[in-house]
């Protein structure tokens, strides 16, 4: 007879110390696991429910202006520092990690139009309603000096945007025309007109560096080669755009805030119909900025929100916004990708988390592996009805909630009489016009 | 660095008879070396590095080969590539087939689904390869030559064991208050004893340290421990009453009586139980709250078992059939005809796959449930009355007061039995101890613990159940299963379905777009005619106008299937009057027809 039954040393399934970790023994046989579906559903719902728990995006409010925010600017190579403009004229900078202005200056008389940071991060120029170009140190003046500007440049016309070359010691402004200038001189190297009287924003490519973009008056936007003396093209559209941001990552695609409460992603090449039109905004889209990975951007908006999207998806995946945030006028995404700074109306510069329900700070490793795994479930599970409704829903202020409503209703009865005009007209007189071609309406070589 | 006096005297020690390997300092050693001694050494050392040089140079050439191999002693790898995993262990972690890829049109979803495709490959190989590490093997029992093992008795198997194992078969002398039901804690470290006549007792079997013994002063129908080792259902004369583990009464739920068998459902933390007024009924554990109350209108409900796989409750009745029950419907899920007279046991395999019934005809029946095909029949002389199947597939039977265990029921005709066992008294309750060699026999003299060699998964999933775990580990298991608890509306006959896409029709993806966007987007708006004026908005005129437009999506599709057959039949005469004019045409060999 041969005989063997199972009989297992207790020492190799029990730590030998308290001092020791668990064992934990495994065995991935699947019969050994039943309901695996099920049961990950079920992880999917809970994480899925912990990350509406948890998302709380709102992190600092930064006070200490005395008027409206008006433009902020991004330092190139420190990351805890940020700069803004006000209406009043004044400038301020701030240290982010510590929530605290570090330094107030009177730049213009009037409003802050423009501000940008150079590319090596020793100095910052303003551009403001008195027609002054003024560039500043970055560094607070020693004690007894007083805050002079480096460099003024009186112009002819007030400027309404500025942008900083990525390589060189170049700028752009914008205002009647758009001026190319370069540091050392004091008039403009070269000067842009296209029919227009005033433009609103201008920015550089940020791969293709001699190329610009800008957003006129005249509902068009229009790309430039800076070593040209003419525009490239324009593109008009039904409504005036306010800003463009263009991709980091995939520079030829550039995405601009419209007045008519949507986005448009334009790729350069191809200006006939826009790629992707972003709708949710219901009310005049103000700023846009793009994350540094590329792949989603983040718009202000008149309504008193800010919205982020997926730069391939038609709709916002996030909404923030708060009862004090008066109408947003302008937006950045901090070079970590890891926060959004939005100025309003109401003085106040307000620090957000880019992903609300994130946590901050460093995570053990089991702790990332946890975060990782409920992510990689609530992709796998997001169309599931049940997780989609919980993670697709928002809470909205209530005039935007209204406001979205009737919007949509709107939309509806066009679709509707549209509809029914084709039906009773002949055959093929009346086209269908795609939401993309409806709003551009020439574009100009 | 190594001064030159220093390199002579090291030298005089080590240099004798053995040539030290190569070290990263010798060659500064050696200048000194070349520096002390005279022109011969410096010859035998040029030599030396000439040949040392031919060598490297060999290597260098071997590793030149280019067959893309890589030598670190300079002997070839002898088992080249990567570690080669059996086939059929991958077959055993394979979920589903490969997604098959969509063209190049939709290269997004192409990537999609290649990616995920390599991921699942690779996580299969993994966990194919890790199968093969895994610490213990499953017990076995072999006779020597024409020695049958049905024939070797638990004491000659308790001897040739060792101690700790063979300390696993005991009887309990129980002869007061019997016969007695029980039940294995799913780790299978502790062990629920329920008499007929009111005594319980629960202990820690291994260590045989009792927990708790009390007697409820009433008849028992059934025992059963809930999620883990710190509560217990009993089924009691009139009610259901739950214990904890040092035997206070908990709870008595009056919602269910007259309670004849239980099932625990451990991932939905669902108590299933049978009653004698034919009530199936659920009990959330987790909350205490009757989930579903199904009337099955088929008399006394004393035959019940689950199927782990996907938590369906079968139950056996006295026509013979055995029905499938889920929570979520009122009526059963299946009727399955199994015995000529009434069902006396039922139970179902770990994985899903097999029924064996056993009815009043004194026959054993296996069944395949995922077709529902009976496979294999069994004449037992004095019939089955209790039956359990173990994480391995052994089946034991128990008949009067002898339990027999049988091997590979399913897949070959079986004559004898595997191992056979006398017990004192008719046996009441037959249990294998999920992870050990062990089936717990209740009976009606006490209970006993049989050896069974083979019967027991070797390897446990230490997150899923651990035998082994302590209490700490055991607080931190319960909050995550209750976390991960599966709603009870996930019971179906195909816990996988879930994960499939689900190919609705058309009209049912419709219906959800209707609810989604609040109005049906493809309706036809309801024709209201104008209102006109000088009297022509009379009511008759207004049918007349109706009547008009009425019908017209109809109309239209008639015309147009009108059209379509006015078309195919002219292409038919069309296609006849060239077959005619090609008959027509006089071949040089038609002359000779007729």
């Amino acid at each position: 007879m041969k005989v063997k039954v199972l009989s297992r040393n207790p020492d190799d399934y029990v730590r030998e110390t308290k001092l020791d970790i668990q064992r934990v023994p495994r065995n991935y046989d699947p019969s050994l696991h039943p309901f695996e579906v099920c049961r990950e559903y079920t992880r999917a719902l809970n994480a899925t429910k912990l990350e509406r728990v948890f998302a709380k995006p709102f992190l600092a409010s930064l006070d200490g202006h005395r008027d409206g925010v008006n433009c902020m600017a991004k330092h190139t190579k420190s990351l805890s520092t940020l700069l803004s403009g006000s209406c009043d004229g004044e400038v301020k900078l701030w240290n982010l990690s510590k929530h605290e202005c570090v330094r107030t200056l009177q730049a213009h008389e009037g409003f802050v139009r423009g501000m940008v940071v150079r590319y090596c991060g020793t100095s910052f120029f303003t551009v403001g309603d008195d027609k002054t170009i003024k560039q500043w140190k970055m560094e607070a003046p020693s004690y007894g000096e007083g805050e002079e500007p480096l460099n003024t440049i009186l112009g002819k016309t007030v400027y309404t945007g500025i942008d900083h070359h990525q390589k060189e010691g170049v700028f752009a402004t914008c205002g009647q025309q758009v001026d190319i200038w370069d540091e050392q001189r004091s008039t403009p190297i070269r000067s842009f007109t296209w029919g227009v009287d005033s433009f609103s924003s201008v920015r550089f490519n940020p791969v293709e560096t001699e190329l610009l973009g800008s957003c006129a008056s005249d509902r068009s936007i229009v790309l430039y080669d800076m070593r040209e003396s003419a525009p490239l093209k324009k593109v008009i559209m039904t409504m005036r755009s306010n800003t463009l941001c263009w991709n980091p990552m995939e520079a030829y695609y550039f995405t601009c805030a419209n007045e008519d409460y949507n986005l448009y992603t334009y790729d350069m090449r191809f200006l006939e119909k826009p790629v992707l039109v972003h709708m949710d905004h219901v009310s005049a889209v103000l700023d846009v900025d793009y994350s540094p990975t590329g792949k989603e951007f983040v718009s202000a908006s008149f309504d008193k929100t800010i919205r982020i999207f997926a730069k391939d998806s038609g709709h916002s995946r996030e909404v923030y916004h708060t009862k004090r945030m008066q109408h947003v006028i302008c937006i950045k995404w901090s070079a970590d990708n890891k926060y959004i700074l939005s100025g309003s109306d109401e003085m106040n510069i307000r620090l957000w988390k880019a992903n609300a329900a994130e946590k901050l700070g460093v995570l053990s490793p089991r702790e990332r592996e946890a975060v990782n795994y409920s992510q990689k479930l609530k992709e796998k599970f997001q169309h599931y009805p049940q997780i989609r409704r919980i993670s697709h829903h928002r809470h909205l202020p209530k005039n935007v909630f209204h406001q979205s409503k009737e919007l949509r209703i709107m939309k509806e009865a066009r679709r509707r009489k549209e509809r029914n005009v084709r039906k009773h007209s002949k055959p093929g007189s009346v086209p269908v016009v795609s939401e993309k071609e409806k709003h551009v309406v020439t574009v100009v070589k | 660095m190594a001064t030159p006096g220093e390199a002579s005297v090291n030298d005089s020690h080590v240099g004798k008879n053995k040539q030290t390997p190569g070290r990263y300092w010798q060659e500064p050693q050696q200048v000194g070396k070349n520096q002390n001694k005279d022109g011969e050494q410096a010859l035998k050392d040029l030599q030396h590095k000439e040949q040392t040089t031919h060598t490297t140079k060999k290597r260098k050439q071997e590793e030149d080969r280019g067959d893309g191999k890589k030598f670190i002693s300079g002997k070839s790898d002898p088992f080249p590539g990567p570690a080669p995993v059996p086939a059929d262990r991958v077959q055993k972690f394979k979920r589903k087939d490969k997604t098959k890829k969509p063209g190049r049109q939709q290269y997004k979803l192409r990537d999609v689904i290649t990616r995920s495709n390599n991921s699942s490959e690779i996580a299969q190989n993994q966990a194919a390869q890790f199968d093969l590490l895994l610490p213990e093997e499953a017990g076995f029992l072999e006779g020597d030559e024409d020695e049958d093992t049905c024939m070797i008795s638990q004491e000659d198997i308790a001897e040739a064991v060792d101690i700790t194992s063979g300390a696993k078969y005991f009887n309990l002398k129980l002869s007061q208050f019997g016969p007695y039901r029980l039940d294995y804690s799913k780790t299978g470290r502790h062990l629920l004893l329920g008499g007929r006549r009111g005594h319980i007792a629960c202990l820690d079997w291994q260590s045989k340290q009792l927990m708790c013994e009390i007697n409820v002063m009433e008849s028992i129908n059934d025992v059963k421990w809930l999620h883990s080792e710190s509560m217990y259902a009993v089924a009691q004369k009139k009610w259901l009453y739950i214990y904890d583990s040092s035997g206070i009464e908990l709870h008595c739920i009056r919602k269910f009586n007259d309670v004849l068998r239980m099932q625990f459902l451990p991932y939905h933390f669902l108590l299933a139980t049978a009653s004698a007024t034919s009530f199936l009924q659920y009990l959330d554990v987790t909350v205490g709250k009757e989930v579903a109350a199904i009337c099955t209108k088929t008399g006394r409900l004393d035959v019940m078992c689950q199927n782990p796989q996907n938590a369906i409750i079968h139950l056996g009745h006295p026509n013979g059939t055995v029905t499938l029950w889920s929570p979520n419907q009122k009526e059963a899920l299946i009727k399955m005809l199994c015995h000529q007279g009434g069902v006396r046991s039922v139970t179902v395999d770990k994985t899903g796959t097999y029924m064996v019934t056993s009815g009043m005809d004194k026959k054993l029946k296996v069944y395949d449930i995922r077709a529902f095909k009976p496979l294999k029949s069994y004449f037992l002389p004095a019939g089955a009355s209790c039956l359990s199947l173990s994480q391995r597939g052994l089946l034991s039977a128990a008949t009067g007061d002898v339990v027999q265990v049988y091997k590979d029921v399913w897949s070959t005709p079986v004559t004898k039995p595997y191992m056979a066992h006398r017990v004192r008294g008719t046996a009441w309750g037959l249990h294998f101890c999920p992870f050990e060699d062990v089936l717990g026999v209740g009976h009606g003299d006490g209970f006993t613990s049989m050896l069974i060699p083979g019967a027991g998964e070797p390897n446990f999933d230490g997150l899923d159940s651990n035998p082994y775990r302590s209490a700490k580990q055991r607080q931190e298991w319960e909050v995550k299963a209750l976390l991960e608890k599966i709603q009870p509306e996930l019971i179906n006959l195909d816990p996988a379905e879930l994960g499939r896409v689900d190919r609705a029709t058309f009209e049912q993806r419709h219906q959800d777009r209707v609810q989604a966007l609040g109005y049906d987007p493809l309706a036809k708006e309801k024709f209201v005619p104008k209102y006109k004026k000088k009297g022509r908005s009379s009511a008759g005129a207004v049918e007349r106008r109706k009547k008009q437009v009425a019908h017209e999506d109809q109309r239209d599709e008639i015309r147009k299937t009108v059209e379509d057959k006015i078309k195919m039949e002219k292409e038919r005469k069309d296609t006849e009057k060239q077959k005619v004019a090609l008959h027509s045409q006089k071949s040089a060999l038609d002359r000779f027809n007729k």
